[in-house]
């Protein structure tokens, strides 16, 4: 009879234990927060199939202190859900180039970086070229 | 003249089954200079103070990875690590997570060492070589595809780092899937097919959700993280080509 | 060996995750800050007859449509392997709520879209 017993240690509250898996909690948790924006979006299209009162209706409600105050958190989630993003992109792409050479991954990161700041900059300027 | 020895904390997470239901913390104190390594620390209470404390060890210098233990809760090979790190404060030493203790800082490997073994981790020819053929040439570009990857020394603490292993250890983990991607990416290997079968499935790299601490923790650089991934973009891609392109075409 | 159908949805997960990288943070805040607000934008930017004009248009169309369903199914899958991270036991309910709220999340857009005509 053997004397073995092997101890499996419990998982629960795992990612509490280090700032890192914290760090990968935070950026999964981003996603609640996509799809919130998603339906605020939906809800302004459905809104936006019903006519013109319905759709303003949906107007109106976005200029609520509470949905400001919530779309300003949307913002800094996402502004967060940008960065994370192109953190762990390098990791999805094959690194080592076929005639030897390494890419960077912090050059990858960046380059995705200045793309989001030159489309979102772009978005920016062209809704404030929009006249009255 | 020598100088007064420093002591510093040690605390042990010990499990012995026949004496225990389950582990408890056992301090100890350790005198110690600044060369001295974690696991020098634990030699020295096995020598002088506590005989029976187990722990795996071999080399000494980061090669064969036998010593890898959570030292203050992050996988770290124990040769490595040095006690001035931690002075004055103690120095938790735990058995690697994500693996049944066996006894002390022993874990039970064995679920490690048959999925290594499931996953071709051998050259397969493409085509019957004779030995008057003579020996592979590789260009110094061929080679380096895979060198980073043949880096690995089993030392297991990718997959103490992988919680997705820690929370299911169906999956067959970082340090592994990065062995079976030095292998397909070996231009002498023919073998890639049969591999990536492996990699198709749930328990390949599906399992993973791109945490990243695996390449964080890795001694030897074999960034872990990076060959799971890319071998997602690479299975989706077959996933999704599979009856345009033949077999074998897309690499 | 069971081959796994995870590519559908990894796919989905990374065309809503780099889009809402890359165009995320500038539509939040228009549509949430800068219409609301008259700020730095003219509030008739979302009038019922800029929106209802760019939603006829076929390129109109794609740009919503890209925005809100991949959101969503970007959104779900990391949702759904979450639950599963923080210890809720996921199986086909769980995967049949976060995928089938995105799939009815699609075709709600598709049909709002359509409805709005050409």
């Amino acid at each position: 009879m053997s004397a073995r017993r092997p101890y499996v240690r419990s998982m629960d509250g795992w990612w509490r234990r280090d700032p890192f898996f914290v760090g990968y909690m935070a950026r999964e948790a981003t996603a609640v927060l996509v799809v919130a924006y998603a339906v605020v979006l939906l809800i302004g299209l459905i809104r936006l199939s019903q006519g013109q009162a319905a759709y303003e209706g949906w107007l109106y409600a976005l200029r609520s202190p509470l949905a400001i105050g919530f779309h300003i958190v949307l913002l800094a989630v996402f502004m967060y859900h940008t960065w994370s993003w192109f953190r762990i992109m390098p990791k999805t792409m094959p690194l080592i180039l076929p005639d030897g050479r390494r890419l960077s991954p912090a050059l990858i990161t960046g380059a995705g970086l200045t793309a989001a700041a030159i489309v979102c900059a772009s978005l920016v300027v062209a809704a404030m070229k929009v006249a009255a | 003249m020598a100088e007064p020895a420093r002591t510093i904390e040690i605390e042990v997470l010990r499990y012995r089954p026949e004496q225990e239901s389950e582990p408890v913390l056992q301090s100890y104190a350790v005198p110690f200079t600044d060369d001295m390594s974690v696991l020098q620390g634990l030699q020295y209470i096995k020598d002088y103070l506590d005989g029976t404390l187990s722990f795996r060890w071999s080399c000494r210098m980061a090669i064969c990875g036998s010593c890898g233990m959570m030292i203050e809760g992050v996988p770290k090979l124990s040769c490595q690590t040095f006690l001035r790190e931690f002075y004055p404060g103690k120095v938790r030493v735990e058995a690697l997570s994500h693996f049944p203790i066996e006894r002390d800082l022993v874990i039970d490997a064995s679920d490690f060492i048959g999925k290594l073994e499931s996953i071709t981790p051998y050259i397969v020819p493409k085509e019957p070589r004779t030995l008057d053929q003579g020996e592979y040439l590789q260009t110094p570009a061929q080679l380096e595809q895979f060198l980073q990857f043949s880096g690995c020394i089993n030392c297991m603490l990718c997959y103490a780092a992988c919680p997705q292993y820690g929370l299911d250890s169906k999956f067959t983990g970082p340090g592994i899937l990065a062995l079976l991607h030095r292998y397909n990416a070996d231009s002498r290997d023919g073998a890639r097919d049969k591999r990536m079968d492996l990699v198709h499935t749930e328990e390949g790299v599906w399992s993973c959700t791109a945490v990243g601490y695996c390449s964080e923790v890795c001694p030897k650089g074999v960034d872990p993280a990076n060959a799971v991934n890319q071998n997602k973009t690479a299975s989706a891609m077959d996933f999704f080509l599979r009856f345009v392109a033949p077999k074998g075409s897309a690499k | 060996m069971k081959r796994s159908n995870a590519p559908v949805f990894w796919s989905l997960f990374g065309a809503g995750g780099m889009l809402s990288a890359l165009t995320g943070p500038a539509l939040v805040f228009i549509t949430g800050i800068a219409v609301p607000m008259a700020f730095l934008v003219s509030p008739d930017l979302m009038s019922y007859a800029h929106v209802h004009a760019f939603a006829q248009h076929w390129f109109g169309k794609a740009c919503l449509f890209a925005f809100v369903s991949l959101f969503m199914w970007h959104g779900v899958h990391r949702i759904f392997h979450s639950l599963h991270d923080i210890g809720l036991h996921t199986g086909a309910v769980a995967k049949l709520c976060c995928y089938g709220g995105a799939l009815a999340g699609t075709l709600l857009a598709g049909y709002a879209l359509l409805s709005i005509g050409f």
